[in-house]
C-alpha cells in the first residue's frame, strides 16, 4: 500500500537541503518502526518518493512524500509514531493511503502557493495591494529567464493562479509547480517589485510554502486540491 | 496568516547561513542531540573535535563523551567543530565568536572547552577554535572568566608541541576521571577559589597533566636535560587513564545523527580496545594495552538499541583487529540475521582475510563491486619481520586464491616506505608481491570466467615513527629519500610482468614530513606552530590548505630545525618529551622491541606469549586470559 506523508519543515532546519530531508525520512521511518517495502539488489533502499523539492532557506507546511508500506496499524497509529521521532523543524501533519491509481507525489505536483513576508515583524507589504491587483490584472508578466546557453523572455502570467496580500502583510501567491511549468516564488516577487519600485534588502524576506496541490480537474479547467486531496485515512 | 517558526535561535544569520558552504554544518538541532535548560546545570562542556564537521561527527570518541557528560543531570555537554574555510573568513570579519551547536550560545562563555586531538596535522585547527571562540591562545594568558582548556586523545602522549595552548590534557581514556574532575571544579568553585588554584588540583588527580606545573631544560645539543615538576605535590610522572570494566562502562545507545552525510554515516559498535598483534610501527597498538573486550551479548543488544534509535541503515565493527575478537563469529552471525530481517547493510573493516572471513563478506557485500584488502605494510618477509608484523606471503596469496575463486578481482594493498632498515631489495618487494597477487588470479580463475579483469591497487604511505612504539628511536627519511623510494617503487611496478594490472598510490611527501616534526616534536615548536597559524595555515590535514612553504618559511624565523625531530639519530638514554608520561608500557619494554626488530625477530602476541610489557599492571584484559599457546599469529 502507498501512504503519502504531509510534513512542515521551519525554524532551523529550513537550512538542510532536499536530499538531507530525504535521508532525514529514511532513518525517521526506521526509528518509527514502519513496515516500509524495500527495493531489490544487495543495497536495497526504501521506496520513496517526494514531492516537490523545497529551496535551502525556505519554510514549508505542505510538503508531502510517498511511501510503500507491507503493513500497518492504522493512520492515527502511523501517524503517532512518525510524529514521536520527529525533531522540532520537521513535523509530520498527516498520512493517508493513496488509491492505486494515484500517480506518484511528483509527477501529481500542479501547483503551489507561497507566501513571501518580511522577517522583521514592523514591516509588511500593507499598502500595496492595489498596486498588486493592478499587477496581477496585466494579462503579461515577463520574465528573463537565464539558462547556460540563452537568456529567454518567458510570459508567467498564466502561471499565476492567485495572487494577493493577507491579513499579515504578506504577498500570497498561488503558482504553477509542475515540471514543465514551475515558476518560482521569486520570479514573481522580483517583477512585481520592480513593477512596484519596491527595494528588499538581500535576505530580507522569508518565503514560506503553504500547500503543494494536484490538479483535480482537467487542463483546461484545472481545479488545485491539496496533494493529499486523493487520499484516505486508513 | 500569521505563521510559526521562521524564528529560530541560531548564532548566524539567515545571510550567513545561505551564502556559505553546508550550513547544516552549524545549526545542530540533529536527531539525538542532547538540549537542557542552561539554567539547570552547573557545568557546561563544549566538546570539540578541530575539523570539519562530516569529519567531527564520525568520530566515535566524541560521541562516547558527549554521552557520558550528559547522563549527568550537572553537566551540559555540547558540541563544536572547526568552522569550513568560507564561515571561517566572515567570522573573522564580523567578529561572530565561536559558538556550540546546542545552545548556539558562545564558547567563551563555558566553563570547559575540551579538545580531541586526534592528528598532528590538526594543531593549526586548535588555534583557529580558539582565537574564533576569543580565548586567548596561549593557557598563561587566559582570565578568570575564559574557560579551562583540556585536550584528550592520541596526540596529547606527546603533547609538547601544544602544551603551551592547553590547560589541561587529560591522559587516557576519558570514561573514568571527569566526575572526579568536574567534582573539584565545581568545589572550587563554591570556595571561591580562582582558576590557578582549580589547575593545582586538577593536576594532583590521576592521569591530568597540567602543562604549567613542569619546567624543561635542554642541553646544549637541543635535547632534553630534564623535565620536571615545579610545585610541591605535582607528580613526576603520570600513568594514563583507562576504562577495565569494558562491558559494563557506558555506550553511546542514541549517538547523534547528522542530516549532512558523516563520513562515519552508520552505527558504530566498539567491540574491544587495544590490540594484542603489537607491529612495532603502531602507536595505537601500544597506547592501548591491554586488549579488553566487550561481552558479546551486551554487543548484540547495543546493536538491535542503537538501530532503532538512530534508523541508520548500516552497521560497523570498530576495533583495531576485529579479527581478534574472540566471539566474532558469533556476533557477526548474529548481525547478519537481524541487519537481513531489518534490511541493515554490514561494513566489516579490519578482517583478516580467512574462509571465515570470505564467507562473511559474500554474504554482506556485492562481491563483484568490493575489493579485498591487506596491509602487509612491507613488502619482503625481512621487512616484516622487522615491523612484526605477521602477515605471510604463503597467507596473503592463499586468501588471495580463495578470494578469486569467489568471485572478487579486486586487490587493494597497503604497505609503508620508508621504515627502518629498508633495503632496494623491500621496495621491490611491493612489486612483486603485487605481481604475484595477479598472477595468482591468472592461475586459479579460468579464462571463461574472467569477466571482470583482476586489478591490484598498491598504495604507500610514508613511515613515521611515533611516541611510545619500539621505533621511537628510528630515523626518519628525509622528503628526497621518501620521493627516491615511491619512483622506485613505481619503476618496479613497471618492470612487472603483469604492470597493466597494478596500479600505484602514493601519499605526498610533505605532509608526512610535518606530521614527523610534531610527532616527537617538543615545547619549542609551539612558537613555529604560533606563527604558521598567525599566516594563515589551517586545515594542514587537507592537501589542498596545507601550506608547506609557509612551514619550511616560518621554521626557519623561528631558528627551529625540523630535521632535529626527524632525521636525527636518538640515543637509547635520551630524554624524550614524553618520558613523563606512561602509557602502560614500559620503556625497556620498547628498547627489547626495538633491538629485536634491528635482529629482524618476531615477537609473538599477547594471546600466544605475554612479553610483559607492563601494560599488566592495569589488572585485567588479555593479560589475564589463560593462553592456549598455539594460535596462528597471521
Ligand atoms: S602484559 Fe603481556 S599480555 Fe598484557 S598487554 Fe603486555 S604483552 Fe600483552
Amino acid at each position: 500500500m502507498k501512504v503519502r506523508i504531509k510534513f512542515a519543515k521551519y525554524g532551523a532546519l529550513r537550512f538542510i537541503g532536499h536530499l538531507d530531508v530525504m535521508r532525514f525520512f529514511q532513518k525517521a521511518i526506521r526509528r518509527a518502526e514502519i513496515d516500509v517495502a524495500y527495493s531489490e539488489g544487495f543495497s536495497p533502499h526504501q521506496i520513496m518518493s517526494f514531492a516537490a523539492p523545497l529551496g535551502v532557506g525556505l519554510c514549508s507546511f505542505g510538503e508531502y512524500l510517498d511511501v510503500e508500506i507491507r503493513s500497518h496499524q492504522g493512520s492515527e497509529d502511523m501517524l503517532k509514531r512518525l510524529q514521536s521521532v520527529c525533531v522540532e523543524g520537521i513535523e509530520v501533519l498527516s498520512v493517508k493511503a493513496l488509491p492505486q491509481k494515484a500517480g506518484n507525489a511528483m509527477a501529481s505536483v500542479a501547483a503551489a502557493s507561497y507566501q513571501v513576508a518580511y522577517k522583521n515583524p514592523e514591516k509588511s507589504f500593507r499598502g500595496y495591494e492595489e498596486k498588486l491587483a493592478e499587477f496581477f490584472a496585466r494579462s503579461e508578466i515577463m520574465i528573463t529567464k537565464e539558462t547556460k546557453r540563452s537568456t529567454m523572455q518567458v510570459n508567467i502570467r498564466p502561471g499565476i493562479y492567485e495572487l494577493f496580500i493577507d491579513e499579515e502583510g504578506a504577498i500570497v501567491m498561488k503558482v504553477d509547480a509542475s515540471s514543465a511549468g514551475n515558476i518560482k516564488p521569486s520570479f514573481v516577487t522580483d517583477a512585481f517589485f520592480a513593477y512596484a519600485g519596491i527595494k528588499t534588502e538581500p535576505f530580507e524576506l522569508q518565503t514560506t510554502r503553504l500547500e503543494t496541490y494536484l490538479n483535480a480537474g482537467t487542463a483546461e479547467e484545472p481545479v488545485f486540491e491539496p496533494l493529499d486531496w486523493i487520499g484516505e485515512e486508513f | 496568516m500569521k505563521l510559526p517558526g521562521h524564528a529560530s535561535k541560531l548564532a548566524l544569520s539567515d545571510e550567513i547561513l545561505m551564502t556559505i558552504e553546508k550550513p547544516a554544518r552549524y545549526i545542530g538541532s540533529e536527531v539525538n542531540a542532547v538540549i537542557k535548560d542552561k539554567e539547570k546545570v552547573d557545568v557546561r562542556f563544549a566538546m570539540c573535535f578541530p575539523d570539519v564537521y562530516e569529519i567531527g561527527m564520525s568520530h566515535l570518541g566524541i560521541q562516547i563523551l558527549y554521552d557520558m557528560f550528559n547522563r549527568m543531570e550537572d553537566v551540559w555537554c555540547e558540541r563544536v567543530y572547526s568552522p569550513w574555510v568560507d564561515l571561517d573568513k566572515i567570522m573573522r570579519e564580523k567578529n561572530i565568536p565561536l559558538f556550540a551547536l546546542e545552545s548556539q550560545d558562545p564558547i567563551k562563555d563555558f566553563d570547559f572547552l575540551g579538545i580531541t586531538i586526534q592528528y598532528e596535522m590538526c594543531y593549526t585547527n586548535i588555534l583557529q577554535i580558539l582565537d574564533l571562540a576569543q580565548i586567548p591562545l596561549k593557557a598563561l594568558e587566559r582570565g578568570e572568566e575564559d574557560p579551562i582548556v583540556i585536550g584528550g586523545g592520541p596526540c596529547t602522549y606527546n603533547p609538547e608541541p601544544i602544551a603551551e595552548f592547553f590547560d589541561i590534557f587529560y591522559i587516557g581514556e576519558g570514561e573514568t576521571r571527569y566526575r572526579q574532575l568536574l567534582d573539584v571544579y565545581k568545589e572550587n568553585k563554591k570556595n571561591g577559589g580562582g582558576r590557578e588554584e582549580f589547575l593545582y588540583q586538577a593536576a594532583q588527580i590521576p592521569g591530568m597533566y597540567v602543562p604549567r606545573f613542569y619546567d624543561v631544560s635542554y642541553k646544549e645539543d637541543g635535547t632534553i636535560a630534564s623535565f620536571t615538576p615545579n610545585r610541591e605535590n605535582i607528580p613526576a610522572s603520570i600513568l594514563k587513564e583507562i576504562v577495565m570494566d569494558f562491558t559494563d562502562v557506558p555506550y553511546p545507545l542514541k549517538p547523534v545523527v547528522p542530516y549532512i552525510k558523516a563520513t562515519q554515516d552508520r552505527v558504530v559498535l566498539e567491540i574491544q580496545r587495544g590490540c594484542i598483534r603489537g607491529c612495532r610501527f603502531c602507536q595505537a597498538g601500544q597506547l592501548y594495552r591491554p586488549v579488553r573486550e566487550r561481552d558479546v551479548e551486551t554487543l548484540k543488544k547495543y546493536a538491535v538499541e542503537m538501530l532503532k534509535n538512530t534508523g541508520y541503515e548500516e552497521i560497523s565493527l570498530s576495533s583495531l583487529s576485529s579479527s581478534d575478537y574472540s566471539a566474532l563469529e558469533e556476533l557477526v552471525n548474529f548481525l547478519i540475521d537481524t541487519c537481513k530481517e531489518k534490511t541493515v547493510n554490514i561494513s566489516l573493516p579490519s578482517l583478516r582475510i580467512d574462509a571465515f572471513s570470505l564467507d562473511v563478506m559474500s554474504k554482506v557485500q556485492d562481491v563483484k563491486k568490493s575489493s579485498l584488502t591487506f596491509a602487509p605494510e612491507a613488502g619482503s618477509q625481512r621487512l616484516r619481520d622487522v615491523i612484526n608484523k605477521g602477515l605471510t606471503e604463503e597467507a596473503i596469496l592463499k586468501g588471495s586464491a580463495m578470494a578469486f575463486e569467489g568471485g572478487w578481482s579486486r586487490v587493494k594493498l597497503y604497505f609503508m616506505l620508508g621504515l627502518p632498515t629498508e633495503t632496494e631489495e623491500d621496495i621491490r618487494g611491493i612489486a612483486e608481491l603485487s605481481n604475484k597477487i595477479a598472477a595468482t588470479y591468472f592461475e586459479v580463475v579460468p579464462k571463461e570466467k574472467r569477466t571482470n579483469p583482476v586489478q591490484i591497487v598498491a598504495s604507500t604511505s610514508f613511515f613515521i615513527p611515533k611516541p611510545f612504539t619500539p621505533f621511537q628511536w628510528a630515523k626518519m627519511c628525509t622528503k628526497e629519500e621518501f620521493i627516491e623510494k615511491a619512483h622506485q617503487t613505481k619503476r618496479a611496478v613497471l618492470e612487472q610482468l603483469n604492470k597493466k594490472r597494478i596500479k600505484y598510490n602514493w601519499h605526498e611527501a610533505d605532509v608526512s614530513v610535518m606530521e614527523g616534526v610534531f610527532a616527537r616534536g617538543d615545547r619549542k615548536l609551539a612558537d613555529v606552530i604560533l606563527k604558521a597559524y598567525k599566516k594563515g595555515c589551517i586545515y594542514d590535514a587537507w592537501g589542498e590548505y596545507f601550506k608547506n612553504d609557509v612551514w619550511m618559511e616560518t621554521f626557519e624565523e623561528c631558528n627551529v630545525d625540523p630535521a632535529f625531530y626527524t632525521t636525527r639519530e636518538r640515543s637509547l638514554d635520551e630524554i624524550f618529551p614524553w618520558d613523563f608520561l606512561d602509557c602502560g608500557v614500559n620503556k625497556e619494554f620498547l628498547k627489547r622491541e626495538w633491538q629485536r626488530a634491528l635482529d629482524e625477530k618476531v615477537t609473538p602476541n599477547c594471546r600466544m606469549q605475554c612479553q610483559g610489557c607492563g601494560a599488566a599492571r592495569f589488572g585485567g584484559g588479555v593479560c589475564f586470559e589463560e593462553r592456549s599457546g598455539h594460535e596462528s599469529t597471521n
